[in-house]
């Protein structure tokens, strides 16, 4: 087990919801949340849209402010770094989007998209255009798209510059927020590879957020589950896919269409039904409630804790808590 | 399950299609054949560009300018006969679209329009195509809102488009498209704007209504998973034209085509354990100067000579599987 270099503490953000005058109902987008990254691991977060994933990354790089709750990166408190301290953390901790369209600025070259994070954190070369050169051979471009503008480049290039954009700084944090959702199949494995290659050359950290599960469980060591919100479900990749505790994370690994057709046929039918309901008023209790199948009396008035069912295996449900 | 002997709702034969725009002509689909045989679900897949939502739109000509249908044949067998889509009036086209061919588009939000009500929306297509009147539409809405399995259907008949989750909408949409029991129902990317919860019980619904109403499926997809579990037969689609095409389970177990294996080799399985996800190499041709001979031949590792220069034809290799690849023509 690595170090621990990110921790998060009861994690929350809400948005409000303006009326005329005042907030009139808040999303509860994160609802405490708390977890660690380890060094040079890969801990993926999953989840549907409105579970709260993509914004929980962005407020451990500080792109947000949250409501409550910390995160210490390196044993400091994120959110009360200032100065010197703040450009540093900047530096070592990085993202990749999931849009290459609207993540570049398309009125820059590619040398200057990628000159400015070069000179944004002071990074000094002896020869900056080869320098910035030998990083695009790194990701299979060549010296003559340096002075191209995006809009020459397929989605799976712009995210290559993308990726070399974040990495040429050297950090050591990287969130990866549905980095090939928008890429197709074929163009998308070369990427995943290439972030691979990377993580392991560089000694990376990465959190990969997906809804994806297939790639999520390519990708990562330790998977988490949203659901509205909380955190589920974390544990081990393999152990998720293969021994699903929560009743969620257990609807969600069979909603996943199988490659196989084989396996379509005789495939265990698991009740999948239900939508996520409204984060604005999320149910009382656990917030899976009204979709589980096996909610107990419990479950609609107290909100299960998060406990360690196994080594390395954590739940929020009441069926493995002591009631 | 087709009865026997099979019997074909649609035919396309040696469609072309290009798009007249100021880059160039861009050969979206080029020369495509193949069957849809009665109650079957047959499924179109490919990567972004390789013509598959075009060859579905074309099908009842909803190609806009500056796409146009060049060439080829789409013999429809109608009830009444087979007739030639290519040969019939924009009137008689109106009466196929959205009674006996219907179609549910990537994204419900789009298709729905949303000053109505949904009840409204429903009735309008049995309306429109005179199926019944006003007052006995409105009372099938509701019923065919409980077919797709909405949730309040009471309730929800009168509620606008804004009202509903996508995956609601997605259901909406599914129900204006069975009202008028169509011969073949056209989904395009139906659940790709959906979570995968949401997507598991729509393809679900698919599945049963196509049992109950005794329905062809046209489905067209870029997900493995989605073609796995819904298929009967499959066509890979690849810059415009048809690579392979065969049963589910031979194109799975036994794909020919290298740009078919190395779809399935891209794509990851989360019941197993994979080392590495084996890509492509190179991107889609531009379709303005595709390259010469068999378009994927750039791209493989298989490549021989002949494939520089010559297109290869469309070969049976065993039954109903064919192939369009030199390594195995003889």
């Amino acid at each position: 087990m690595g170090e621990t270099l990110i921790k998060v503490v009861n994690l929350k953000k809400y948005f409000p919801i303006r009326g005329i005058f005042f907030a009139k109902a808040k999303v509860k987008a994160v609802d405490g949340v708390t977890f660690e990254i380890r060094r040079g691991e890969t801990l993926g977060l999953v989840g549907e849209s409105g579970c709260g994933k993509t914004t929980t990354g962005r407020l451990i790089l500080r792109l947000l402010k949250p409501t409550a709750g910390h995160v210490y990166f390196e044993g400091k408190d994120v959110f009360k770094l200032k100065g010197e301290e703040l450009k540093k953390f900047r530096r070592k901790a990085q993202i990749i989007l999931q849009d290459p369209y609207t993540s570049l600025n398309p009125r820059m070259t590619i040398f200057e998209i990628i000159n400015e994070a070069l000179e944004v954190h002071k990074i000094k070369v002896p020869d900056k255009e080869e320098f910035i050169v030998s990083w695009l051979r790194k990701v299979g471009l060549e010296k003559h798209h340096l002075y191209r503008y995006p809009h020459e480049f397929s989605g799976g290039q712009r995210q290559r510059i993308a990726i070399v954009r974040a990495l040429i700084i050297n950090p050591e944090f990287v969130v990866l927020d549905e980095p090939t959702s928008a890429l197709d199949v074929s163009v998308q494995a070369q990427i995943l590879n290439m972030l691979k290659d990377f993580q392991r050359e560089m000694n990376l950290t990465y959190l990969f957020i997906s809804h994806d599960l297939g790639i999520v469980k390519y990708m990562s060591t330790r998977i988490a589950v949203m659901y509205l919100g909380k955190i589920v479900e974390l544990a081990p990749a393999e152990e998720l896919f293969e021994k699903p505790l929560h009743p969620y994370s257990q609807m969600l690994l069979a909603s996943i269409p199988i490659p196989d057709p084989e396996y379509a046929l005789k495939k265990p039918k698991v009740e999948v039904y239900g939508e996520p309901p409204s984060p604005i008023n999320p149910p009382p209790g656990c917030r899976f409630h009204p979709r589980c199948i096996r909610a107990l009396d419990i479950c609609s008035r107290e909100e299960p804790p998060f406990v360690e069912v196994e080594r390395e295996h954590y739940v929020a449900c009441w069926l493995y808590a002591k009631r | 399950m087709t009865t026997f002997p099979a019997r074909k709702v649609i035919e396309v034969k040696d469609l072309h299609v290009h798009f007249f725009t100021y880059a160039g002509v861009v050969k979206a689909i080029s020369g495509v054949s193949f069957e849809i045989y009665e109650g079957e679900t047959f499924c179109l897949v490919g990567e972004t560009g390789c013509g598959k939502s075009v060859t579905s739109r074309a099908l009842t000509r909803l190609i806009e300018s500056p796409g146009r249908i060049v060439k080829g044949q789409i013999i429809f067998y109608r009830d009444s006969g087979p007739v030639d889509i290519m040969t019939l009036s924009e009137e008689e086209l109106r009466e196929i679209r959205g009674r006996e061919i219907a179609y549910i588009f990537q994204d419900p939000t789009a298709s729905l329009d949303p000053l109505y009500t949904v009840g409204y929306q429903i009735a309008e297509t049995m309306v429109a195509h005179k199926t019944a009147d006003w007052k006995t539409a409105f009372r099938k809405a509701i019923s065919i809102l409980k077919s797709v399995i909405m949730p309040d259907p009471e309730k929800r008949v009168k509620n606008y488009p804004h009202e509903l989750s996508g995956g609601m909408r997605q259901r909406v949409v599914i129900g204006i498209s069975l009202s008028n029991k169509p011969k073949l129902l056209i989904a395009d990317e139906p659940t790709t704007n959906l979570d995968v919860t949401i997507q598991a019980q729509i393809l679900d619904l698919l599945r049963k209504l196509k049992k109950d109403e005794q329905m062809t499926l046209l489905l067209i997809t870029h997900n493995m998973g989605v073609v796995a579990e819904m298929c009967t037969r499959v066509a890979v689609m690849y810059a415009g034209k048809i690579v392979e095409i065969g049963p589910v389970m031979e194109i799975f177990k036994n794909p020919l085509h290298p740009y078919t294996k190395g779809l399935l080799k891209a794509v990851p399985n989360p019941l197993s354990k994979i080392e590495k996800l084996e890509s492509i190499p190179g991107t889609v041709p531009n379709l303005i100067y595709p390259p010469p001979g068999c378009r994927f031949h750039p791209r493989c590792k298989y490549m021989m000579e002949v494939c520089r220069s010559k297109e290869p034809p469309l070969v049976e290799v065993s039954e109903g599987h064919k192939v369009a690849c030199w390594l195995y023509v003889k």
